[in-house]
């Protein structure tokens, strides 16, 4: 099932998704990435950002994901709280749909600076579900 | 901490000793509580640190050590470029240069008591904080690259402040040897609307006053005394010194040096092509750091000359604690150019340090520890011990206790607001939540943090500071 959760880091913060496909459990990460920076149920969907990106691994495709969004984040000043994520191979299409940020409406907490590589793991379960996380610096 | 991994050398210095892939050992300076509580993951992480090529004398942590990115937060470790020493992304963090400076008000406790909601207002609207907060300054692509080589100096010649600050920030207030064009496109779109902003987080602008003074006489150099108002910033590169992390980072971690324990002590061989990219591009994230704080600083002249125009605010210092500094240090009785990381940690120079202005050099330089909304700060100085004992660096801040998640879970920021309010301490945010994630409770007593450094003979205390006004992000 599809689900997100944020994990404990000593100074930052850990994102992590759950899905029954890669690119689910990415999407359900990205949302837990939104939800380190505001609420993201108070987040609407009128505008449609789309990104692309590489890496060598599925493990460095979540980080280079994640880091994507953060860097549409900070330059259109937004927040997103939909995703659509088609990954083939090693390169992913992200469809972010979001508004501009409104502090007090969207209660803010902290700005993300970057996706890391720790605690980085992009798993298949047993059960048949995705596992993608890692440490986001704030 | 388990203990059981360490050998104790004397009451504030622990070691890792070499094992395995391990080239040096591991030191730790710390109390016994500050070592039973810190995260097992630093002594992970500094071993892992200590397997690095190049790596001189020892992996030191701080007091405040935490788990960090490949390199503990609190972590100091230096590299000899002729050893096939390496430069490391998560070495240095992702805010680059992120740091603290504090200005000298000229004014007391009694003088500002009748403006201080005044001026926390004034504060609050004249710089800009927090998610989504934008600066005025809007730089073309030229002006950027000037800036980014030329760091606080650029600010002041453009009128951001006085030629005397420039002698009270490390290396004169610009980092030599910036390669604006090893900064990408994106890290300097990120920048474009971000000049002159606090940032969120742990930042914070804070108005100070001199609550204990340890030693009055090297307090007077800095002119300093009891219930003095200090004004007290801390923040980094913003949006450019992220990317620059992010884009290095990758960059490290895919053409980097191999083999490393755990891809996230991605490294670069400092000779090699990534790593001289790495250094230019670092540097021009520093200068951007120090451009930063000296708008910010400029901004708060204006919001205090508004409201209480008989302020001062000279420059005390400026210290930067998400570093790779190239230094001179003495191994094995030959003198070495060391690139020396400092990832949460303060250079804390002693007294006679060359490096120093003639103004500061007879006592040592400024070490300022920041503390946390409702905590203390403190001034230190540095030792003369230091340089032995952890290449003259000392800890830079009370390091966290407890995650951001559990933290939001057990305050409520209106709450926490109201109640440090009650103690004289008034907070201006747009962030409850941010002020929650913030509590003062979080975080690692700053004052046992500051003691043990000063035990383990890193830094000495030379006032202790506590907030009026916390402008937060």
């Amino acid at each position: 099932m599809a689900s997100w959760e944020h994990f404990s880091h000593g100074s930052d913060i850990g994102v992590r998704g759950f899905g029954n496909t890669v690119e689910e459990a990415f999407e359900e990460a990205a949302l837990a990435l939104t939800a380190i920076v505001a609420d993201v149920s108070r987040v609407g969907q009128g505008e449609t950002v789309e990104v692309h990106c590489d890496a060598p691994d599925l493990e460095l495709l979540l980080v280079s994901w994640l880091n994507a969004i953060i860097y549409e984040m900070a330059v259109r000043t937004m927040l997103f709280s939909k995703f659509r994520v088609v990954i083939s191979g090693c390169s992913l299409t992200g469809t972010l749909l979001g508004e501009e940020v409104d502090p007090e409406r969207h209660r803010v907490a902290v700005e993300a600076k970057g996706a890391t590589v720790t605690a980085l793991r992009v798993v298949h379960n047993h059960d048949g579900q995705w596992v993608a996380e890692c440490v986001v610096d704030v | 901490m388990n203990r059981k991994s360490l050998t104790r050398r004397s009451d504030f210095e622990w070691w890792i000793e070499p094992t395995g892939q391990m080239r040096v050992p591991g030191i730790i300076y710390a109390g016994e509580q500050l070592i039973e509580d810190m995260d097992e993951k630093v002594r992970e992480q500094l071993t892992n640190v200590a397997t690095l090529p190049g790596i001189r004398r020892a992996a030191y942590a701080m007091p405040d050590a935490h788990w960090g990115y490949g390199f503990p937060i609190g972590g100091v470790a230096a590299f000899d470029p002729d050893e096939g020493g390496v430069i490391s992304a998560g070495g240095v963090g992702f805010d680059i240069s992120c740091g603290v400076r504090t200005l000298h008000t000229g004014l007391t406790a009694d003088q500002l008591e009748p403006r201080k909601v005044e001026l926390a207002d004034a504060l609050f609207s004249r710089v800009p904080a927090g998610v989504g907060s934008t600066g005025a300054i809007r730089l073309s692509e030229e002006e950027m690259d000037e800036m980014l080589r030329g760091g606080a100096n650029w600010a002041i010649v453009r009128g951001y402040g006085r030629p005397e600050d420039l002698e009270r920030i490390e290396e004169g207030g610009c980092a030599s040897g910036a390669k604006p064009e090893c900064v990408s496109h994106q890290a300097k779109k990120r920048q474009a609307r971000e000049m002159g902003t606090l940032g969120s987080g742990n930042h914070y602008l804070e108005i100070q006053r001199v609550a204990e003074v340890f030693d009055s006489a090297t307090a007077a150099v800095f002119g300093l005394r009891l219930n003095d108002i200090v004004v007290s910033i801390h923040c980094g590169s913003r949006g450019l010194g992220h990317q620059v992390g992010t884009d290095y980072l990758k960059a490290m971690v895919i053409d980097g040096y191999r083999p490393i324990p755990d891809r996230e002590l991605a490294c670069a061989s400092i000779n090699s092509e990534l790593g001289q990219h790495y250094v230019g591009a670092m540097r021009a994230a520093t200068n951007c750091a120090l451009a930063n704080r000296q708008i910010i600083t400029h901004l708060v002249r204006g919001a205090f000359s508004a409201v209480v125009p008989d302020a001062k605010l000279a420059l005390l210092y400026d210290v930067s604690h998400n570093t790779c500094k190239i230094e001179r240090h003495v191994i094995n009785g030959e003198s070495r150019e060391l690139f020396v990381h400092r990832k949460g940690a303060t250079r804390a120079f002693g007294p006679g340090h060359p490096d120093l202005p003639p103004s500061l050099r007879e006592v040592g330089q400024p070490v300022l520890i920041g503390g946390t909304m409702g905590t203390e700060s403190h001034v230190m100085v540095g030792t003369g011990e230091s340089e032995d004992l952890a290449f003259s660096s000392a800890c830079h801040g009370a390091g966290r206790s407890m995650s951001r998640t559990q933290a939001s879970k057990k305050w409520q920021g209106r709450k926490l607001i109201d109640e440090l309010y009650e103690k004289g301490v008034l907070i201006r945010t747009r962030s409850f939540r941010g002020v929650a994630e913030e509590a003062p409770g979080a975080y690692k007593d700053v004052n046992a943090v500051a003691e043990a450094a000063e035990h383990a003979k890193l830094a000495r205390r030379i006032v202790r500071l506590v907030p009026l006004i916390c402008v937060k992000g």
